[in-house]
């Protein structure tokens, strides 16, 4: 049985500053400003593919927890900045979701590769899907 | 009037139309576009973390071009016009941070070191802006064939717009395209989408969830009772357009609609049939136009 007192604490462990910190200097964004109102994701036009909606993607990292890298939700966002349009306190949660991608394609991991595709597919695609694909997905 | 052109690389691929489409329109207006010499990609999307500068060196070198052209003489200003929305933006925001952070721009210098160094002078516009600018009575002037009849539905898209302080026009209701379809003399349709994502560049691994965005885009402009959707950015028009067969996988009863450059009406109107490039388009624009007698 937890006592009282930790079952009501919520207590970092030092990664999780560590990784808070990190993803704060690399999207350029306050996330202690972000008070979880919502309007990113009621905004945002793939909530329907994500596992976690973009506020709480925030949420995760303002908690420093680590396994949103796992989320589906930061390879799923488009970067349409519809959220950062929305959000009432000036938070641009594309560059939070660039942020994180980075940190897992940084460690060489690809999201997608474009072998999977077939030549004829490939041929018809516009480069200017290709490459921006190949920019946000591949290390 | 010259001004520097970046036309971007899939303008001279699928998007020929668009090409010869802004060259041929904006000449007839008396804007002479010259192409930048030896321009190279983009990159198509800004980079956004924020200890990335390697990609600022692709734009920020598009831009030296267009210094240079500026004082050999051969354009009256640095500003350098766009068609293609994700250019727009990729040049507009490099050219902003690298202007702001001098620390950057020094590191973007020494990394280019057989460039002339970028002075920062550059200016990034769009057409539209361009012809906002320049006046929409003169456009209207300039008209031939006004598109009389012919339900527009614009389309905006992601980075002509956002994020806040780069995009062209006001972010909730923008009225750009708007203003240029009543120039030409086309009916507005509006519809509620016309600023929602297409889904982008998951076009190439979740063609499926472009299918669904873009069907509820289309389906506003058919419902809303459009002859066609108006675009400016090459990437919408491929997941709007050519995209359609996917969404008649999804959606059996969708019909189809044309996706069409703001350009290529803007040619159709001026009465430059030859540059209008609708045989690149997918739908065929060209049924609907001679059902509705325009031009």
């Amino acid at each position: 049985m937890l006592k009282t007192e930790s079952r009501l604490t919520y207590r970092p462990r030092p990664e999780n500053a560590s990784f808070k910190a990190k993803v704060e200097e690399l999207s350029g964004e306050n996330l202690n400003l972000c008070f979880q109102c919502g309007a990113c994701s009621s905004g945002c036009p793939l909530t329907e593919e994500m596992d976690l909606l973009p506020s709480k993607v925030i949420r995760f990292v303002q908690l420093g927890e680590m396994e949103v890298l796992d989320s589906k939700t930061i390879w799923v966002c488009s970067t349409c900045f519809n959220c950062e349009v929305r959000c009432p306190r000036g938070i641009d949660i594309a560059n939070v979701m660039e942020a994180l991608r980075q940190l897992m394609l940084r460690k060489k991991y690809d999201h997608f590769s474009l072998d999977s595709l077939d030549a004829e597919e490939l041929r018809e695609l516009p480069q200017i899907a290709i490459i921006s694909n190949l920019r946000k997905l591949t290390a | 009037m010259r001004l520097p052109y970046y036309p971007g690389c899939t303008l001279k691929t699928t998007a020929r139309n668009f090409d010869q489409s802004t060259t041929a329109s904006a000449k007839a207006l008396g804007i002479e576009l010259i192409e930048l010499p030896r321009w190279n990609c983009c990159g198509t999307v800004h980079a956004l973390a924020k200890d990335d500068v390697m990609h600022y060196l692709a734009p920020i070198r598009n831009l030296i071009r267009v210094e240079e052209m500026s004082e050999q003489g051969q354009v009256d200003e640095k500003k350098v016009v766009t068609a293609c929305a994700m250019c727009y933006n990729t040049l507009k925001r490099a050219n902003t941070v690298v202007n702001e952070d001098q620390e950057k721009m020094q590191k973007l210098r020494d990394n280019m070191e057989k460039e002339q160094p970028y002075g920062g002078t550059a200016e990034v516009v769009h057409l539209l802006e361009v012809l906002r600018d320049w006046g929409w009575d003169k456009v209207a002037d300039r008209v031939e064939k006004p598109l009389e009849k012919l339900r527009v539905a614009p389309y905006y898209g992601c980075l002509l717009l956002r994020p806040r302080g780069s995009g062209i026009d006001d972010v909730d209701n923008p009225q750009i395209l708007e203003r240029l379809m009543d120039a030409l003399g086309a009916d507005v349709v509006d519809i509620p989408f016309k600023t929602k994502c297409c889904g982008a560049y998951h076009t190439v691994q979740m063609k499926e969830v472009v299918a669904e965005l873009s069907h509820r885009i289309l389906d506003q402009a058919v419902k809303a009772g459009a002859d066609m959707v108006v675009t400016a950015c090459p990437l919408c028009e491929y997941n709007l357009g050519p995209r359609q067969e996917e969404v008649r996988k999804v959606f059996r009863g969708f019909g189809s609609i044309p996706v069409v450059y703001f350009t290529q009406l803007m040619a159709l109107a001026f009465g430059l049939e030859e540059a209008t490039g609708f045989e690149l388009n997918n739908p065929d624009p060209r049924p609907i136009l001679r059902e509705k007698g325009v031009p």
